[in-house]
C-alpha cells in the first residue's frame, strides 16, 4: 500500500464538488462496472466514487497482497486509504454482496469518514451454523473453489471476440474482457474469504443508519441473510426487492435507484 | 422440419430461461440429462437450482453479470444436479434472446469422460505445481547451509556479506561465503564461485565449504590450504572446479594481520581511507582443475582500510554497454563511505542495475574492516 493506491485501483470521483459522497463498491466476481446502471442516476446531485477492490475487475495486480488480503480487513484497510486519498469524509457506502461486510468493517474503523450504509444483498455468514441460516455447508464452499479453478480455462480468452462486431468499440472490448475475469490464485482466495467468513459479530458495532436492500429470491445471500443482518443492526431500515437474483443493480436498476434515493432523502440525524 | 421440433431434436440439452433463470422451455435431451419430467422442470425450476452449489455462485457472481454486459458465455464447465443426486457434467454456452425481458438461450453438452480427464490433468497441474514449490523451497534451505544469514560477531571487526541468487533464485546458485574462528585470535573468511548451479554444484559447494574448514585449522597459510583443497576436490574426480579467495585474519598487537590467497578467483579491492582503491592478490588456478597448480599468499596489515571480496557475478554483470567491470567497481567502491555493510549493499544494488534487475549469474560480496 502507498501513495496512488487510487490509481492502482481505477478510482474515480465524478460528480459535484462539495456534494455529498457515494462509495459504491463491487462483490466477488466482476469489477466496478457492476454498477454502471445505477451510477448515472446520483452523478448529478452526488459525488461518486468507484473503484475496482484488489485483485478484482481491471484493478493493477501490484494492489493485490496474497497475505494482506487473506481477510476482509486487508480491503477495508485499502478502501479508507482510497477515501483519505482523495480527502473524502461522511462517506455513504452502498456495498454489494461481500462489500457490503467491507462497508460495515470500514464504518466500525472510521465512523467518521463511513456515516452510512446501503447494504445490497447483504450476508453475514455464508455457511450454516447451528440455527443460523447462511445457505451453504462448508463442503459447497469447498466445491465452488473447484468450479472457479475448473474455469480459469475459460477466462483467459477474449470474452469481447464472441460479441465483436459492427459498433462494437475498443472500450466496450475492453471492459468486457477486463470486468469479471480474476488470477485464479487470487480468485480463489477471495472466494475463500468471501464465502468462509464470518461477520455476524461485527453488525451490532454498526451505529451508522442503515439500508439493508435484499432480494426477494436470492439464490446467494437468502433472505434470512439479509433479515438477519437487518435485525442486528440497531435502527436499520429494512427493504426487499420482490425480484430474483443476486445482482439486483444489473437485473432491477431501477428499483435499486428508488431505494436507494428513497434512503438518502431522509436528513441523517445530527 | 418445424423450429419446436428442431428444438426439442437436438442433439444437446437446451433451455429457455426467462426472468430470473426460470427455465420456460427445455428439450427432451436436456429432461434426460436432469433426469426429470418436463412438469417437474419447466416452468418450476431456475437453472441455478439444477446446479451443484459451486456452479451456481458462478452463474449469479460471474455468468450472469457477463451475460448483461457481453450478451454470452462460453464454454463453461458445470455440474446438473440429478434428482437422485446424481451428477452430470456438463459445458454450457449461454446468450442473451432478448434484452428486454432478460431471457436467455442455454445449450449444455455432457462431458462425463472429458470430466475425468480434465480432473486427471488438474491433479496433474496441481502435482507439477507442488513439485516447483517443493524444489524452491529444497533450494532455498540448501542455500541457507552454504550461506551464513548473518556473519557472526567478531571483536574489532565490521564485516557484511550479501548474496543474490541469479534468475528467479528456484535454483541453487554455486556462489558462497564462509566466516569462521580457528583460533582464540584468528578467523577466516573464504568467498568462492563453484562451476554449474544447481544440486550437483551445492553437493560441489559443501564439499569445499566443509574442507576449507577443516584445512584452515591445519595449514594457517592461505596458499597451502588451497593446495590440499585442491588435492581434496582432484582426489574426489568431481568434475566441477572451483575459483575462491580465502583470507587469514589473525589479531596479533591490537592490529588486524591479513593474509590470502587467490585460487582462480578475482582479486581483492582494498579501499583506503582516502577514498583510493587498488587490487591485492596472485591469480593462482583454480582448485580442482589443473593438473599443475599454483597458489601465493600476500599479507597486508590491515589499519583503516576496506577490503572486499566478490565473485564474478558483480564483475561480468552484463548490459548492452558491456561487463560491468573491475573499474566501475573500483569507481563506485572509491565514492562510498567506508562502512561494509553500505559496501556490499551498495555493489550488490549496483551490479543488479547493471543487468536490469535480471541477474544472470549470482552476486556475493563480503566486506570487512578494522573497527
Amino acid at each position: 500500500m502507498g501513495v496512488g493506491l487510487a490509481s492502482g485501483l481505477n478510482a474515480v470521483v465524478t460528480g459535484p464538488a462539495g456534494a455529498p459522497v457515494l462509495v459504491f463498491l463491487h462483490g466477488f466476481g466482476c469489477g466496478q462496472a457492476m454498477w454502471r446502471h445505477v451510477v448515472p442516476d446520483f452523478e448529478g446531485e452526488y459525488r461518486v466514487l468507484l473503484l475496482d477492490l484488489p485483485g478484482s475487475g481491471d484493478a493493477d495486480p501490484v494492489t493485490y497482497d496474497a497475505e494482506r488480503h487473506a481477510s476482509l480487513q486487508g480491503y477495508v484497510d485499502d478502501v479508507l486509504w482510497v477515501l483519505d486519498e482523495f480527502g473524502l469524509e461522511d462517506v455513504t457506502i452502498v456495498g454489494h454482496s461481500v462489500s457490503s461486510m467491507i462497508a460495515v468493517l470500514a464504518h466500525v474503523a472510521s465512523p467518521r469518514t463511513v456515516s452510512r450504509l446501503v447494504l445490497v444483498v447483504p450476508s453475514a455468514r455464508y455457511v450454516d451454523d447451528g440455527d443460523y441460516r447462511g445457505g451453504f455447508t462448508p463442503s459447497e464452499i469447498e466445491e465452488l473453489l473447484g468450479v472457479m479453478e475448473r474455469n480459469h480455462l475459460g477466462w483467459q480468452g477474449p470474452l469481447s471476440d464472441l460479441v465483436a462486431g459492427e459498433g462494437h468499440d475498443a472500450s466496450r472490448a475492453e471492459l468486457e474482457d477486463n470486468f469479471c475475469r480474476t488470477r485464479p490464485e487470487i480468485a480463489a482466495q477471495f472466494a475463500a474469504v468471501t464465502f468462509l467468513g464470518d461477520n455476524r459479530s461485527d453488525l451490532p458495532r454498526v451505529t451508522a443508519p442503515t439500508l439493508v436492500l435484499q432480494v426477494r429470491d436470492d439464490a446467494i445471500a437468502p433472505l434470512t441473510a439479509g433479515q438477519f443482518v437487518h435485525k442486528h443492526i440497531t435502527g436499520s431500515q429494512l427493504q426487499v426487492l420482490e425480484t430474483c437474483g443476486h445482482a439486483p443493480q444489473l437485473s432491477d436498476p431501477d428499483d435499486v435507484v428508488a431505494a436507494i434515493s428513497g434512503f438518502l432523502s431522509v436528513p441523517v440525524p445530527s | 422440419m418445424a423450429g419446436a421440433v428442431l428444438f426439442d431434436a437436438a442433439p444437446c440439452g437446451y433451455v429457455v430461461l426467462g426472468r430470473g433463470g426460470l427455465i420456460v422451455r427445455a428439450n427432451a435431451e436436456f429432461l434426460r440429462l436432469v433426469g426429470a419430467a418436463a412438469g417437474d422442470v419447466v416452468g418450476v425450476r431456475t437453472l441455478g437450482s439444477l446446479l451443484s452449489a459451486g456452479g451456481r455462485i458462478l452463474l449469479e457472481t460471474h455468468l450472469q453479470p457477463m451475460l448483461e454486459l457481453a450478451g454470452a458465455v462460453r464454454e463453461i464447465s458445470l455440474e446438473l444436479v440429478r434428482q437422485d443426486g446424481q451428477r452430470v457434467p456438463v459445458l454450457l454456452n449461454a446468450s442473451v434472446h432478448d434484452r428486454a425481458t432478460q431471457a436467455l438461450l442455454v445449450i449444455v453438452l455432457e462431458t462425463r469422460d472429458r470430466h475425468r480427464f480434465e480432473d486427471d490433468l488438474l491433479a496433474a497441474k496441481r502435482a507439477a505445481e507442488q513439485a516447483v514449490e517443493h524444489a524452491a523451497s529444497l533450494a532455498a534451505t540448501l542455500q541457507g547451509t552454504l550461506i551464513p544469514p548473518n556473519p557472526p560477531t567478531i571483536p574489532h571487526l565490521d564485516i557484511a556479506g550479501v548474496y543474490r541468487p541469479s534468475g528467479s533464485g528456484r535454483e541453487v546458485g554455486g556462489d558462497f561465503y564462509d566466516v569462521f574462528q580457528v583460533g582464540p585470535d584468528a578467523w577466516v573468511v573464504a568467498l568462492g564461485d563453484v562451476s554449474g548451479k544447481g544440486v550437483p554444484a551445492a553437493v560441489v559447494t559443501s564439499f569445499v565449504r566443509y574442507h576449507v574448514r577443516a584445512l584452515a585449522m591445519v595449514h594457517r597459510d592461505p596458499a597451502r590450504l588451497l593446495s590440499a583443497l585442491d588435492a581434496a576436490m582432484q582426489a574426489n574426480a568431481t568434475e566441477r572446479f572451483c575459483t575462491l579467495v580465502v583470507v587469514r585474519l589473525e589479531r596479533v598487537g591490537g592490529q588486524w594481520d591479513l593474509s590470502l590467497a587467490l585460487a582462480g578467483h578475482p582479486p581483492v579491492l582494498v579501499r583506503r581511507a582516502d577514498g583510493s582503491t587498488y587490487e591485492l592478490g596472485v591469480p593462482g588456478t583454480p582448485v580442482g582443475l589443473m593438473s599443475e597448480v599454483e597458489f601465493h599468499t600476500v599479507g597486508l596489515p590491515l589499519g583503516d582500510e576496506t577490503v572486499v571480496l566478490y565473485t564474478d557475478g558483480v564483475t561480468e554483470a552484463r548490459s548492452l554497454e558491456g561487463m560491468y567491470g573491475g573499474d566501475r567497481l573500483a569507481a563506485l567502491v572509491a565514492g562510498l563511505p567506508a562502512q561494509p555493510s553500505l559496501v556490499s549493499e551498495a555493489i550488490a544494488r549496483a551490479a543488479l542495475a547493471w543487468q536490469a534487475d535480471d541477474a544472470s549469474d549470482d552476486i556475493a560480496i563480503v566486506t570487512f574492516a578494522a573497527s
